[in-house]
């Protein structure tokens, strides 16, 4: 008894801890104002920027984590525990290493600094650069989930269209890709929210600046000071968008449970 | 077991009610005073602040502008000491902190990295020339706006048309300049003592300067009073002015 009294404390707290927060950013400005605020030039800008940055990431990630969580997913290799930390590690980084990671390595005094001056490209204080920040910080987030969807999909599924006269290509194409899609939905979804939150690793790479490297987060840090309801205004939308991704994640795998015991 | 689980879950729930006098615990018995200051201060007001006679002082550093907000907020500090006048002086008249008191004074400079080829602001508005300037929210910000405007007009354009970031504070203007990803920036003359000479600084024609002076107070409401009126009466004339002295900035004008 006194047992089941502290889990439902310790569980009310968690909920009172987490949620109150995020309430508050609606509760304490008035809808009309929160509107209103969402109209000025810079925010439209920030929210503007941080869809398609976010999107560009996204579409990197997809493009590169499946292929690379594919590989990782159904073969063995020696290292490939190595390989999977490595990738991985991202997920564990404090943003403002990444920040410093990537001007290390990226930046005009990095490593690879000459070699993309070279190119005639340039990432810091660029678009392109909150591409780079969140890319990085995003990948692993759908890797690691992409990786346990292929995981799970039932091999013999791709040996009978391999027994068929298909390619691996084919078969990674037509047969384990849509196998694993409520996994890899997931995945992405998880990405595209860590994407649009980042904050540390875009400031010291991308720096910020209106309508080129200031996205939503940046944003609501600038307004902070100077118009608290501005910074409300562009929470809300983020708690929004972020709860809706949430939601969406969680639906599409209620989905592949309920279709899990259907079949 | 019973029990011990029930007497773990009490411990969680109890953690955060007696987390906030955790950092006093560290052993010594020292008062705590709890500092809010303006980034450009940040190497000074460490040095100084170190062996405070009397209290165990802790410093949080960002730009005053944050720093102002998170006051209107209801964030009590104990002492509030801010890159401008203005901020201080807002607080003061919103009942926020007590009568702001000058104590030093700073140059706004042009930094470049060491070895770069631009010597004058004349070299800022070349296409292709990356500059970094603060937020317009916070003082080094408007400072830097404040000079660009006494600029003839098509001088100040292409200047902020070369702007690549508008940063929070000026550390991160600094890091953007010693990372290379900037070409210039407007910081204090002290940030530029600050980045051991990896930065160069480049003087502003003293019609174009503005004047750049500090101003701290005590916030209202103070946990230590007395000991952050103390603190506030030290940075113009006790081991703290040393140590700005020390790090570049200038004696309060008045």
């Amino acid at each position: 008894m006194t047992f089941r009294i502290a889990l439902v404390l310790a569980l009310a707290t968690a909920l009172v801890f987490l949620t109150l927060p995020v309430v508050a950013i609606f509760v304490d400005s008035s809808p009309g104002r929160l509107i209103d605020s969402l109209g000025e030039p810079g925010a439209l800008d920030a929210l503007w920027l941080s869809l398609r940055t976010t999107a560009m990431a996204l579409a990197i990630i997809l493009a590169v984590g499946t292929p690379a969580a594919y590989l990782l997913a159904t073969r063995s290799f020696r290292g490939k525990a190595l390989v999977v930390t490595l990738v991985e590690l991202p997920l564990v980084l404090p943003p403002a290493v990444a920040g410093i990671a990537l001007l290390a390595a990226l930046g005009p005094a990095g490593i690879l600094g000459g070699a993309i001056e070279a190119t005639g490209f340039e990432l810091a204080l660029q678009t392109a650069g909150v591409v780079v920040a969140l890319t990085f910080v995003a990948s692993p987030f759908y890797v690691r989930q992409a990786m346990a969807a292929f995981a799970a999909v039932d091999r013999t599924l791709l040996d009978a269209s391999r027994t068929l006269g298909a390619s691996e290509a084919r078969g990674f194409a037509r047969v384990m890709v849509p196998a694993a899609m409520p996994g890899l939905a997931a995945g992405a979804a998880l990405a595209f929210g860590r994407a649009l939150g980042e904050f540390g690793a875009t400031l010291m790479f991308a720096g910020s600046f209106q309508g080129v490297t200031q996205t939503v987060p940046l944003a609501i840090y600038d307004r902070f000071a100077t118009d608290f309801d501005a910074a409300l205004a562009l929470s809300a939308v983020l708690v929004a968008v972020s709860a809706a991704i949430l939601l969406s994640v969680k639906l599409v795998q209620g989905s592949e449970v309920l279709g899990a015991a259907a079949r | 077991m019973r029990r011990a689980l029930a007497l773990l879950a009490a411990l969680a729930l109890l953690a955060p009610a007696s987390g906030c006098g955790g950092d006093d615990a560290g052993g010594s018995a020292k008062p705590r005073l709890v500092v809010s200051a303006g980034s450009s201060m940040s190497e000074a007001l460490t040095a100084c602040g170190r062996d405070h006679p009397g209290a165990t002082v802790r410093l949080q550093f960002a730009g005053s502008d944050a720093l102002a907000a998170q006051i209107r907020r209801g964030v009590k500090p104990d002492v509030f000491a801010a890159a401008n006048t203005r901020l201080p002086a807002q607080l003061h008249a919103e009942g926020l902190l007590s009568a702001p008191v000058e104590f030093a004074t700073n140059k706004l400079v042009l930094a470049v990295p060491a070895g770069s080829e631009i010597g004058s602001l004349g070299d800022l508005a070349g296409a292709g020339t990356k500059v970094a300037i603060g937020s317009n929210s916070v003082p080094i910000g408007a400072y830097t706006r404040e000079t660009l405007a006494r600029l003839p007009a098509a001088q100040e354009h292409a200047i902020l048309a070369n702007v690549r970031s508008e940063e929070p504070d000026t550390k991160g203007i600094v890091g953007k300049l010693i990372q290379g990803a900037a070409d210039a920036g407007f910081v204090y003359l002290s940030d530029v003592e600050a980045a051991d000479r990896r930065l160069t600084a480049i003087e502003l024609p003293a019609r174009l300067e503005p004047e750049v002076a500090y101003a701290a107070g005590v916030v209202e409401g103070a946990h230590q009073p007395d000991r952050a009126r103390a603190f506030v009466e030290g940075l113009h004339g006790g081991p703290c002015a040393a140590a700005l002295g020390e790090a570049g900035f200038g004696p309060p004008s008045r």
